[in-house]
């Protein structure tokens, strides 16, 4: 894991000390909120319908035991005793009291974290693949990258007042885990034929009120000119992007109104000026960050554990084992998912008491190690396959051993109307209502792999447009009412969902996905036909059919 | 310290030398003048004809094209932000002193506030035109509490000490 140097903790004690400045100028009425806005935001402190929210930054998803088990103490002491993770591997907490901020941001500091650029119009958080460096798919660690990034990018003096938030996306693996086609950079590390790695670069892409799949603007960019190419494309964006209107600020309009061919001339045009100077990153620098993601000290084991394979006579850890746990790259270990979707409970959400137990999970079978997905899982990324068995019984414990990763019940939802300011409609009790009708996970099983994704409002936070059946709120008449999207995906096949047609009132939304679920399933070739391919190879007549027509 | 020490540059207050005609006021014969960019492009031969210093000011939005061609001639160029929250400024710094080797003053101006002070100084402005009163108090008395631990390269190495590299592009100041 990546650890901290003297430098990068004399940066993180500085910020709390000037947040901690801003604080008390805004208590003492100095600052008007309007001025303190922006700055809180730079460290992730937002105003909710409710309270105060903190948003703490997990770089790329990846945790320790150690943090882990702090971020858990920061939930008891300044929260109600949990925490919610986030579709972008962040960790926020909603009852937090403006004046407990800098004492909790030091005592993030402690363990290597922080909150900054988890919101404002700055380069926010970078997200990573949550299978990084264990996958077996991977051709090299994405997090490398992430964290290259997170340096440029961390209070860059030119990128800090951008017309709109900027997101970041690496992966390293053919298939996209980090859905990097709806970021602003997408970037697609590969091979080339000479063995040389590099980034394929899409720009513009974004969910939102325009949902865009970003356009690729460079097939090959080699890892050295990471940076300048960024830089370029954030030079362009902060001078060329509209800022007369925030719901058209983003780069993926930018990109949209002058055009493909016209913004890739601009941004090469840029770079050719910048390549090679001081942002060139050096081999040997990659290679130094690289060391701190070094694989830990595996085992050499046999590809076949007979534990593994024994313990799946039991249906339920058979299940567990199919649905939860993936290759690893390393022979006799396993990448496990935690879900954080158990039947009734709000997605993402984890106790103080959860939190801790899995800290120690991860502590004794996962080298300390830990990551977050962006589907609001955890992830455990290097088990044993001998210890699984084991790890299932312990996380049924807690109440998180369900196997449904990946399955309908394995829902995205923003925080919608129970906490957000913008929200049109609750989203959380929506997804909670699904998976109690759904709660069968033989019938899950049935269903296969289908994502359903929920957002209270336009802004898409729980990322409904990419979603294979996607869940929007909408106020109508001031009551709260879902328009059901279809065929979206967030992958390397990325497409954005279709509207199906007129809504669905609260009581009905969840009948209406049941509908388009049995319709897939009479009209699925075989069940080896996912939801996705099915929706794909049929269209949205069928299910427009069974939907509306009475 | 006078009221009218509005100008912060090299660690202290100075009172302005330029003066800012307005677009519909014949230039003065001599002093030092900074005028818009419009005014600017319409008159440089008068500019350049005239005794005094020429400046020139940007808002946000207007590209320095047109005016990076006399930047030997040009000893300030001043970059309104009208909003703080309007970042395109520090673009224009950083291409002014990067790109186009522009050595004279380079002045932030309008909303110029204390949490954004490092950031300018790091986009390559050496001048900033402070009216906000808790600023120029901040300013004053050096009680800015900041991050001074830089990850990246910019555009201020030329006037900041550099300290140890450490390992790649870091930078305390
Ligand atoms: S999608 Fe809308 S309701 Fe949901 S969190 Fe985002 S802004 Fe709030």
């Amino acid at each position: 894991m990546y650890r901290y140097d003297e430098f990068d903790h004399a940066f993180v004690r500085e910020r709390v000390a000037e947040f901690r400045d801003q604080v008390a100028r805004r208590l003492s009425g100095e600052m008007t909120e309007d001025q303190f806005k922006p700055l809180r935001l730079m460290n992730g402190v937002y105003l909710q319908l409710h309270a105060y929210m903190l948003r703490i930054a997990i770089p790329y998803g990846t945790l320790s035991s150690k943090q882990l088990r702090r971020l858990a103490h920061i939930g008891r002491v300044y929260d109600k005793g949990s925490g919610h993770f986030t579709t972008r591997q962040n960790l926020q907490f909603n009852w937090i009291k403006l004046a407990d901020v800098p004492q909790i941001l030091e005592e993030l500091a402690e363990v290597e974290m922080h909150a900054i650029q988890t919101s404002g119009n700055c380069i926010r958080n970078v997200t990573a693949d949550h299978f990084a460096g264990a996958a077996a798919d991977e051709v090299a660690d994405p997090r490398v990258y992430a964290e290259i990034l997170r340096q440029w990018s961390s209070l860059h003096p030119e990128f800090s007042f951008l017309p709109r938030k900027f997101k970041l996306a690496v992966t390293a693996a053919p298939h996209d885990r980090a859905a990097v086609q709806v970021h602003d950079i997408g970037l697609h590390m590969k091979v080339d034929d000479k063995g040389e790695r590099g980034f394929a670069v899409w720009v513009g892409g974004g969910q939102g009120r325009t949902p865009m799949v970003a356009k690729k603007v460079r097939d090959f960019l080699p890892e050295a000119d990471l940076l300048s190419y960024c830089e370029a494309i954030l030079r362009i964006y902060n001078l060329e992007g509209r800022r007369d209107n925030k719901y058209k600020a983003r780069i993926k309009i930018l990109v949209h109104e002058t055009g493909e061919a016209e913004i890739t001339r601009a941004i090469e045009a840029e770079f050719a000026e910048l390549q090679g100077k001081a942002l060139t990153v050096p081999a040997p620098e990659i290679e130094r960050i690289a060391r701190y993601f070094a694989l830990p000290d595996l085992e050499t084991l046999r590809a076949r554990s007979e534990v593994y394979e024994t313990a799946k006579r039991d249906p339920a850890f058979a299940l567990f084992a199919r649905r939860n746990v993936h290759a690893h790259k390393v022979p006799g270990y396993g990448i496990v998912t935690i879900s954080l979707k158990p039947t009734g409970a709000p997605p993402g959400d984890a106790t103080s008491e959860q939190m801790e137990a899995i800290a120690d999970i991860a502590e004794r079978y996962s080298s300390d190690e830990l990551r977050v997905s962006h589907e609001q899982n955890l992830v455990l990324p290097h088990v044993k396959l001998d210890d699984i068995p084991v790890v299932f019984a312990q996380l049924q414990k807690i109440g998180l051993g369900d196997a449904n990763a990946g399955f309908i019940t394995d829902i995205i939802a923003c925080p919608g109307l129970d906490f957000c300011a913008l929200a049109n409609a609750r989203s959380i009790p929506v997804a909670q209502r699904l998976s109690e009708r759904f709660e069968d996970i033989a019938r899950q099983a049935e269903i296969g792999d289908l994502k359903i994704k929920i957002s209270g409002c336009i802004n898409a936070c729980g990322h409904h447009h990419v979603g294979h059946i996607g869940i929007l709120g909408v106020d109508r008449k001031g009551e709260e009412f879902y328009q059901i999207t279809l065929g979206g995906s967030g992958d390397e096949t990325c497409s954005i969902g279709e509207i199906v047609g007129p809504g669905f009132s609260s009581d009905g939304i969840v009948d209406a996905v049941e509908t388009v679920v049995d319709t897939y399933l009479k009209l699925r070739i075989s069940a080896d036909e996912p939801f996705l391919a099915a929706y794909r190879r049929v269209g949205q007549a069928p299910f427009k059919e069974a939907l509306y027509a009475r | 310290m006078p009221d009218d020490a509005s100008i912060f540059r090299n660690g202290t207050f100075h009172a302005d030398t330029w003066t800012f005609p307005a677009d519909d006021v014949p230039l003065p014969p001599s002093g030092d003048i900074a005028v818009g960019k419009t005014r600017f492009l319409a008159e440089i031969q008068t500019l350049r004809a005239r005794n005094g210093g020429i400046g020139v000011v940007l808002n946000p939005g207007e590209d320095p094209d047109g005016i990076v061609e006399h930047l030997d001639r040009i000893t300030l160029v001043a970059l309104r932000f009208t909003k703080y929250s309007d970042g395109r400024p520090y673009s224009v710094a950083r291409l002014l002193r990067d790109r186009h080797g522009y050595k004279g003053e380079l002045r932030a101006t309008g909303d110029v506030l204390r949490d954004q002070v490092i950031f300018m100084l790091r986009a390559g402005f050496d001048s900033l035109d402070v009216a906000h009163a808790g600023t120029r108090e901040a300013l004053r008395t050096g009680s800015i509490v900041g991050v001074r631990h830089h990850y990246q390269p910019a555009s201020d190495e030329a006037r900041e000490a550099v300290g140890p590299v450490s390992p790649w592009r870091r930078r305390s100041v």
